[in-house]
C-alpha cells in the first residue's frame, strides 16, 4: 500500500470546478507519476473550502499551506518546489490584504480565523466520493451510537436538548418537529431532505451535498430510526448535477457497505434513501411544496395544518429538514447535546452557514457560532469592503430577509435578533451593500425575484407583489408619489399579514426594511433624486469642458448620436437624445464626463 | 362527536370538532365573505385551497391572518372575523385581485351572477390604487363550441380545477404558468377542444366570475325566430322545467313546465314540443337493444356486450370516447333524446307539415353545455344541415325571456304541440340520475316478462349516492343496475367493469352530479346543494303527477312506429336514431 | 467490499481506515505533536533523506507513534546531510545530522518516545526554522 507523506486538498466544488480544477488535479496527477511520486503524494479532490472568492484552492497537508487561484499549469511549480524541494510557492499564496503580506498557513488566515466548522467539518478535507475517509474521520459512528445507546426518544431527546433549529429560514426547533413526526402512527413514513436551495447567492447547502454527502445520510438514517421511517427521499434541484452525482455515489457505497438497507449495523432498523429532482422553483424549498413537487403535483404549498408531521408526502407523516439541519445531527450525537449548546446564543445554538456575497473582499462560504455579529463577519472574515468603500447595508436572508444597516452591525446573528431588527435568517444568504447602493433598486431588485419565483396560488403574493414592484419601479424612473409610500407600507404589511406561505408572508421584507431604514431614500426619490446616483431617471452625463481635449472618442461610440462638438473643441451631450448608457464616460481617457 | 367552544366576535360557539371558523361563525349568522371557497356538499367535497385570502380572521395568539375557510376551530380559540386589521387586509386584498381583473363589468356574460362583483358591492371598492400603471395578466381567449374561456377574468379559485380533476377526473383544467401569469387551463395552454374535455361544464357551473361561460346562441336564435321563411320547432330537456323558475325568483324545484311551455310561444316559436317525447322514443330503442343483448346472453352468446351502458349523455359520450376508446362497442347505440328529437323533427314532422329540410330550425333547450357540441357533430347532419340546429341552455332562455319582457311567473300553463309534445313520466325522470335506467326497467319488465308492471316506482334505483346499485326481478331472472353519475364515478364504475369487478347487465351514466338536474347549463347554484335535491325532487313529483308513466304507452309513440319507424330496432330506427362511436383519445392528446 | 454489519464491524473499519487520514487530522491541530520536519533540499535528496524522511513515516507506524512527518528545504547544515529537525510538543525543536534508517529508528526509539538525548545532534544557533522558505 502507497505510503504518502504528503496530502493535496484540491477544491472540487462547483466554483473552483468552473475555473478548471478537475484539469488541475488531472496535472498534478501526471507530473507526480513524472516524478515517480504518486505512492508519495496523494492528490485529494475535496468538497468546498469556502474560500470561493480565490478559488480554485489547493491546501497542502501536512503543513497547511494554502494556495489560491491555482491554474492547471502551476501543477509543475507546485510539484517541483513544494513536494520535491519542500519550498512553498510563494507566489501562490493567499496575501492578506490589510496587512500586505503572504499567510502560508490557512490557520493564520483572518477568514478561517473566527470560523467553527460544524456543518462544513468535513467539507475541504475528506474525499467525498470515497465513504472510507468519512468512516476514517467517524462518519456513521453517530448512526452506531445511536441504535447501540439510545432509544428513538432518547435520541430525540438529544436533539431537543442540543438546541438545533432548522436552518432552511424558519428555525423550528429539529427535536421537536422529529417528535412530532414520531408521534403519529402509520406504517409509512418518510424522512425527507430539503436540497432545494433557492435563495440567489446561498450555496451552503450544495457545498455540504457536494463535500460531505455521507453526513446528510447518515443523519437520515438516524432521523429515520427517531420517527419510525424506512424511506428517505432527497429532493434535490436538478440544476446541482455535482451534488446529485455524488450523493448518488455516497448512497451506493453505503447501501454496498450495508449502511443502508435492512438491518442497519445488525439492528432492526431498516432505511434506504431515493434522490427526488426538482426543477428550480424557488416556491419548492416551503414544505408542502415540496412534497406536493414531489408527488407529481404542481409545486405549490398547501394551508398548514396538517403538518407534513401528520400528513405529508403521499398523506404520511413525513419529516422535513434542510440540508445544513441534517448535516449537523451526527455530530451533535457523537459529541453530545451539552457541547452543541455550548456555543450560539440563549436561544439560537451551534453555528450557522453564511454565504457571503456582494461588494465584500472576501466572498465564499463561512461557517460561524450563532452570536457573531455582522461586524465580524464582515469586516473580520469578509475581510470588508471591497475597493476601500463604505458599508451601507447587508442584506440576509435572502428575497425573504431584510436590510440591515450600520447600527445593526454589532447585535449578535441569531434567529430572534434578526428577525426583530426587521429581517431573517433565512437559509444564510448575505449580501453586502456599499455607499454605491441605491436601496430602492435594491428592494425591487429582490421583489422582481419573488414576482418570478411566486407560485401564484395566493392573491396577496400572486398580485400584491407584483404592484409593489410596479410602484417601486416608478419610484426609481422619477414618476413617484408621497402616496406611493403610503401603498408599499400597506401593501407590504397586508401581504405579510395574509399570504398563503413563507415566501409570500416573507416577500415584502426587502421592501419593508428598507422603507424603515432607508426612509429617506424613499423620499428622495419622489422628490427627484437618487442618493446613491444609481437611477438614471435622476442622472445627467455632462462633459467638463475644461478636461475634455477633442479627441472625439465619445462621440464614435455614443449609440444615439447625441454627442457633438468640433475635433479638438469641448464637446457637449444633448441630454434629450442621451439614453443614459455611460458607454462615453467609459470611453473617455481624460474623466472628462462626469455624473450629475 | 367532541365539541369544541370557542369566541367569535366575543359571541362564545360550540361547535363539533373538525368545524372551520368560518363553518362555526356562519352558525352564528356571522357570514365571513369568501371568493374561492365554495362548499359542494351535494358532492361531499369542499373546494378550499386558500388561495384568495378574501376570508381572513384574526385568531389571538397567531402571527399572521388565518383563512377561515381552511382554519379549524380549536378550544378556547378567540376569533376576530371584523377588526380594523382584518377590515383592513380584506379589502386590500380585494382591491389586489380587482386591479388585475377587467373592468367590463357592464357588458359581462356573468354581470349579476359574479362572485366577484357581488363582493366588491359588499366592501363597497371604490377605487383601486395604482390602476394607472398596473398591468393586467392578460391571456389569449378560447371558444370551444360549448364553452368560452376569458382568463383574463380568471380569479385562481380553482373551483373549476376541483371540478374537472377531483369530481370528474376529466384533467382538461389545471393551473399553469407561476406568479401573476399563473391561470387555470389546458396542458400547455391548449384550446379546450384539444383537451381531454367533454365539455360537461361543470367548470362553468362553479366559476365565479366570467372567466369560464357557455357558448351564447341566443342572437342565432333570435335571428331564426325573425325569419319568416323559417319553421322554428322548440325541444325542451326534463331537467329544465326543473330548474328555470329559479331565474325568476321562484323557488328552487318549483316546477314550471306550463309557463315555459307558454313563454316559448310568446317568444315566437312555431312549434313547441318537448324532448320528453324524444326521451320516450329513446328507452323504445335503448330498452330494446338492452332486452336483445341480454337474451343473447341468456341463450349463451359469449360475444355479447353486456353491461350495456346508457348513451344520452353526450358529455359523458365524449368521456368514454376519449378515456376508453378500447370499450366503444359497450354503450348502447341509441343517439341521445336530443338528436333523436331531431332527426324525427327533420324526417318525420318536416315531411307532415310539408316544410323543407332546410327551412326547418331545430332549437333544444338544455340543461347542458355538451349538447351545444353534440349537435354539431358531422354524424348528425345531412349534407351539412344538422338535426338540431342549435342549443341554448335553460340560463340563456331565461335571459332572452327576461329581455323579451315577458313576465314569467304571471304566465299561464299551457301545453306542449303535438305530435311531439307528449310524453310519460318515464321520460321525465331522465332528468335525474337514476331516471333512465328505471324508465328503461319500466319498460324492459314488461316487454321482457310480457306482464304488466304492479310497481312503477323502483326508489331502489333512486338517489344522489356516486355509484348506486340494484337488482330487479324481471320475473325469475334478475337483472343488475348499476348507477353513476359524475364522469369521477363513472371512472371508477368503467375501472371495475375492465378489471372484470362487476355483474352489471345494465348500467346509466350521466355526466354531471345529480344528472341534468346539476348540468352545466342551469341556474347557478352557487354551491347550495339544497337547490340540486330540490330539483330532484320536483322531478319525481311531475313523473307521480303524469298520467302514464311507461314510454311504451306513450300513444303517439305507438302512432310514430305505426306510421313511420316500423319497430324498434328497425333498419329506419337504426339509419335515424342510432349511431357509433370514435376513439378521440389520440384527437385529444396531440 | 465487505458489509458492515455491526457497530464493531464499523468500529474495525475506521481503525483500519484513520491512518489514511492521520496525515491530515494531525496537521489540523499540529501542536499537540511530535512534528518531524526532513530537509529535503538537492543536497539532503543526495545524501539520502528520502530513506530518511520514508523510514520515519514506516517506522512510526510500526511503533504508532503519532508523528507530523513533513519536509523542508536546505537547513544550511549540507556538511551534515541529511538532516531532520524534530520538535517534541512544549519543546525547543532540535536538530538531528547525519541521519540513515537506522538513526532514525534511534530517534525515535530514544528521543521521541523517552526524551533521551542521542548522538548527533547539531546545536542550533536560531530560534525557529519556520520561516526560512516563504
Amino acid at each position: 500500500m502507497a505510503q504518502y507523506k504528503m496530502h493535496l486538498l484540491v477544491c472540487g466544488g462547483t466554483g473552483c470546478r468552473a475555473s478548471e480544477s478537475t484539469k488541475l488535479v488531472e496535472n498534478l496527477q501526471t507530473v507526480l507519476r513524472t516524478n515517480g511520486l504518486d505512492n508519495e503524494v496523494q492528490v485529494v479532490t475535496t468538497g468546498c473550502f469556502g474560500f470561493c472568492e480565490k478559488g480554485p484552492i489547493v491546501k497542502v497537508m501536512p503543513d497547511n499551506t494554502f494556495y489560491v487561484e491555482v491554474k492547471p499549469k502551476d501543477a509543475e511549480e507546485i510539484i517541483n518546489e513544494h513536494a520535491i524541494k519542500g519550498r512553498k510557492v510563494s507566489r501562490l499564496l493567499y496575501v492578506d490584504p490589510k496587512k500586505e503580506e503572504a499567510v502560508s498557513d490557512s490557520k493564520h488566515m483572518g477568514f478561517y480565523q473566527k470560523q467553527i466548522r460544524i456543518a462544513l467539518r468535513n467539507c475541504g478535507f475528506i474525499n467525498p466520493e470515497n465513504i472510507d475517509e468519512y468512516i476514517a474521520r467517524d462518519g456513521y459512528a453517530a448512526l452506531g451510537k445511536a441504535l447501540t445507546e439510545y432509544s428513538p426518544e432518547q435520541t430525540i431527546d438529544v436533539i431537543k436538548k442540543s438546541g438545533l433549529r432548522g436552518r432552511g429560514g424558519a428555525g423550528f426547533p429539529t427535536g421537536l418537529k422529529w417528535e412530532f413526526a414520531s408521534k403519529y402512527k402509520d406504517n409509512e413514513k418518510y424522512v425527507v431532505c430539503n436540497a432545494d436551495e433557492g435563495d440567489p447567492g446561498a450555496f451552503m447547502d450544495r457545498s455540504i451535498l457536494e463535500g460531505d454527502p455521507h453526513s446528510i445520510l447518515e443523519a437520515m438514517i438516524i432521523c429515520g430510526y427517531c420517527i419510525g421511517a424506512r424511506n428517505g427521499l432527497i429532493y434535490i434541484r436538478a440544476e446541482y448535477p455535482l451534488a446529485i452525482q455524488r450523493l448518488k455515489i455516497a448512497i451506493n457505497q453505503a447501501r454496498e457497505y450495508g449502511l443502508l438497507g435492512e438491518n442497519i449495523l445488525g439492528s432492526s432498523l431498516s432505511f434506504d434513501i431515493e434522490i427526488r429532482y426538482g426543477a428550480g422553483a424557488f416556491v419548492c424549498g416551503e414544505e408542502t411544496a415540496l412534497i406536493h413537487s414531489m408527488e407529481g403535483e404542481r409545486g405549490e404549498p398547501t394551508v398548514k395544518p396538517p403538518f407534513p408531521a401528520e400528513a405529508g408526502y403521499l398523506g404520511k407523516p413525513t419529516n422535513v429538514n434542510n440540508v445544513e439541519t441534517y448535516a449537523s445531527v451526527p455530530v451533535i450525537i457523537l459529541k453530545g447535546a451539552d457541547w452543541f449548546s455550548s456555543i450560539g446564543t440563549e436561544k439560537s445554538k451551534g453555528t450557522k452557514v453564511f454565504a457571503l456575497a456582494g461588494k465584500i473582499n472576501n466572498v465564499g462560504l463561512i461557517e460561524v457560532p450563532m452570536g457573531t455579529t455582522l461586524r465580524e463577519v464582515i469586516f473580520e472574515i469578509g475581510g470588508g469592503i471591497k475597493n476601500g468603500k463604505a458599508f451601507k447595508a447587508v442584506q440576509t436572508g435572502g428575497p425573504s430577509g431584510g436590510c440591515l444597516t450600520e447600527k445593526h452591525l454589532d447585535i449578535p446573528i441569531d434567529f430572534e435578533n434578526l428577525v426583530a431588527s426587521g429581517s431573517m435568517m433565512g437559509s444564510g444568504g448575505m449580501i453586502v451593500m456599499d455607499e454605491d447602493d441605491c436601496m430602492v433598486s435594491v428592494a425591487k431588485f429582490y421583489l422582481e425575484f419573488t414576482v418570478e419565483e411566486s407560485c401564484g396560488k395566493c392573491a396577496p403574493c400572486r398580485v400584491g407583489n407584483k404592484r409593489m414592484q410596479e410602484i417601486l419601479d416608478q419610484l426609481t424612473k422619477g414618476n413617484g408619489t408621497s402616496e406611493m409610500i403610503d401603498q408599499l407600507y400597506n401593501l407590504g404589511s397586508v401581504i405579510k399579514d395574509t399570504a398563503l406561505c413563507g415566501l409570500g408572508q416573507t416577500s415584502p421584507n426587502p421592501v419593508l426594511s428598507t422603507l424603515q431604514n432607508f426612509h429617506n431614500e424613499y423620499v428622495a426619490h419622489v422628490e427627484g433624486r437618487c442618493p446613491a446616483g444609481q437611477c438614471r431617471a435622476f442622472i445627467q452625463f455632462l462633459i467638463i469642458a475644461k478636461k475634455c481635449t477633442g479627441c472625439t472618442a465619445c462621440t464614435r461610440v455614443c449609440p444615439t448620436g447625441a454627442i457633438t462638438g468640433e475635433r479638438k473643441q469641448p464637446h457637449t451631450i444633448d441630454q434629450l437624445a442621451c439614453i443614459k448608457c455611460g458607454v462615453c464616460q467609459r470611453k473617455c481617457k481624460f474623466n472628462a464626463i462626469e455624473v450629475m | 362527536m367532541e365539541k369544541i367552544k370557542l369566541t367569535i366576535d366575543k359571541r362564545t360557539v360550540e361547535v363539533e370538532k373538525g368545524t372551520t371558523v368560518y363553518q362555526a361563525a356562519k352558525q352564528i349568522g356571522v357570514n365571513i365573505p369568501v371568493l374561492c371557497y365554495m362548499n359542494l356538499g351535494h358532492l361531499g367535497i369542499e373546494n378550499r385551497p386558500g388561495g384568495c385570502r378574501v376570508c381572513v380572521v384574526e385568531v389571538e395568539g397567531r402571527k399572521n391572518l388565518a383563512p377561515s375557510c381552511s382554519t379549524l376551530c380549536t378550544e378556547g380559540m378567540v376569533v376576530k372575523t371584523n377588526s380594523p386589521r382584518v377590515l383592513n387586509a380584506r379589502k386590500t386584498v380585494l382591491e389586489l385581485i380587482l386591479s388585475d381583473h377587467p373592468k367590463d363589468c357592464l357588458v359581462c356574460a356573468k354581470s349579476g351572477n359574479c362572485e366577484l362583483q357581488e363582493l366588491a358591492i359588499k366592501l363597497g371598492i371604490r377605487e383601486i390604487p395604482g390602476e394607472k400603471y398596473s398591468e393586467m395578466s392578460t391571456y389569449r381567449p378560447d371558444t370551444s363550441p360549448s364553452i368560452i374561456r376569458d382568463l383574463d377574468k380568471c380569479v385562481m379559485c380553482r373551483r373549476c380545477e376541483t371540478m374537472c380533476n377531483k369530481v370528474q377526473t376529466v384533467g382538461a383544467l389545471n393551473a399553469i404558468n407561476r406568479g401573476f401569469m399563473a391561470v387555470v387551463a389546458p396542458a400547455f395552454e391548449r384550446n379546450l377542444e384539444n383537451s381531454p374535455c367533454t365539455f360537461c361544464g361543470q367548470c362553468v357551473a362553479v366559476c365565479p366570475t366570467g372567466a369560464l361561460t357557455e357558448v351564447n346562441h341566443t342572437n342565432q336564435l333570435i335571428r331564426a325566430l325573425a325569419d319568416p321563411t323559417k319553421t322554428v320547432v322548440v325541444q325542451t330537456a326534463p331537467a329544465v322545467r326543473a330548474a328555470l323558475g329559479e331565474e325568476f325568483g321562484m323557488e328552487p324545484g318549483t316546477l314550471v313546465t306550463g309557463k315555459m311551455a307558454a313563454a316559448l310561444r310568446t317568444l315566437g316559436f312555431d312549434y313547441v314540443f318537448d324532448t320528453d317525447f324524444a326521451a320516450d322514443l329513446t328507452i323504445m330503442e335503448e330498452g330494446t337493444e338492452l332486452l336483445n343483448r341480454i337474451g343473447k346472453f341468456l341463450e349463451g352468446d359469449k360475444d355479447v356486450k353486456l353491461p350495456i351502458l346508457t348513451s344520452c349523455c353526450p358529455a359523458w359520450v365524449n368521456f368514454f370516447e376519449c378515456n376508453y376508446p378500447d370499450m366503444l362497442d359497450v354503450p348502447s347505440t341509441a343517439r341521445s333524446p336530443q338528436q333523436m328529437f331531431g332527426s324525427v323533427a327533420k324526417a318525420y314532422l318536416a315531411d307532415k307539415l310539408g316544410v323543407k329540410r332546410e327551412d326547418m330550425v331545430v332549437v333544444s333547450i338544455m340543461p347542458c353545455l355538451a349538447k351545444k357540441y353534440e349537435c354539431q357533430r358531422d354524424e348528425f347532419k345531412i349534407d351539412g344541415n344538422p338535426d338540431v340546429d342549435f342549443s341554448i341552455s335553460t340560463r340563456e332562455l331565461a335571459a332572452l325571456i327576461k329581455g323579451a319582457n315577458i313576465s314569467f311567473t304571471s304566465l299561464p300553463d299551457e301545453d306542449f304541440d303535438n305530435p311531439l309534445g307528449e310524453s310519460t313520466g318515464a321520460a321525465v325522470i331522465f332528468g335525474a340520475t337514476g331516471g333512465v335506467i328505471e324508465a328503461a326497467v319500466r319498460t324492459a319488465y314488461e316487454v321482457f316478462t310480457k306482464k304488466k308492471l304492479d310497481r312503477v316506482d323502483f326508489t331502489e334505483l333512486r338517489g344522489l349516492e356516486g355509484i348506486r346499485s340494484a337488482s330487479i326481478d324481471f320475473n325469475g331472472t334478475t337483472i343488475n343496475i348499476g348507477i353513476a353519475h359524475g364522469l369521477g364515478n363513472a371512472r371508477k364504475l368503467l375501472d371495475g367493469i375492465r378489471a372484470g369487478m362487476y355483474n352489471f347487465h345494465a348500467i346509466e351514466i350521466m355526466a354531471c352530479p345529480g344528472g341534468c338536474i346539476g348540468g352545466g347549463g342551469q341556474p347557478y347554484h352557487h354551491g347550495n346543494s339544497e337547490i340540486i335535491k330540490a330539483r330532484h325532487q320536483a322531478i319525481y313529483r311531475e313523473d307521480a303527477e303524469k298520467p302514464i308513466r311507461k314510454s311504451h304507452e306513450n300513444p303517439y309513440i305507438v302512432k310514430l312506429y305505426e306510421e313511420f319507424l316500423g319497430s324498434p330496432m328497425s333498419e329506419k330506427a337504426h339509419h335515424l336514431l342510432h349511431t357509433h362511436y370514435f376513439d378521440k383519445s389520440k384527437q385529444k392528446q396531440d | 467490499m465487505a458489509k458492515v454489519k455491526s457497530l464493531e464491524d464499523l468500529k474495525k473499519l475506521k481503525t483500519q481506515l484513520e491512518n489514511n487520514l492521520n496525515l491530515r487530522e494531525k496537521s489540523d491541530n499540529p501542536d499537540g505533536y511530535v512534528q518531524v520536519k526532513v530537509a529535503m533540499a538537492t543536497c539532503g535528496i543526495a545524501a539520502g533523506a528520502r530513506d530518511v524522511m520514508n523510514r520515519f513515516i514506516e517506522k512510526a507506524n510500526e511503533e504508532k507513534v503519532d508523528l507530523i512527518v513533513t519536509q523542508t528545504g536546505c537547513m544550511g547544515y549540507c556538511y551534515a546531510e541529511p538532516t531532520a529537525e524534530v520538535k517534541l510538543p512544549g519543546k525547543d525543536p532540535i536538530v538531528f545530522g547525519y541521519l540513515n534508517p537506522q538513526k532514525v529508528d534511534e530517534i525515535i526509539d530514544k528521543y521521541i518516545k523517552n526524551g533521551e538525548l542521542i548522538e548527533g545532534i547539531i546545536p542550533v544557533n536560531y530560534q525557529t526554522i519556520d520561516k526560512d522558505n516563504i
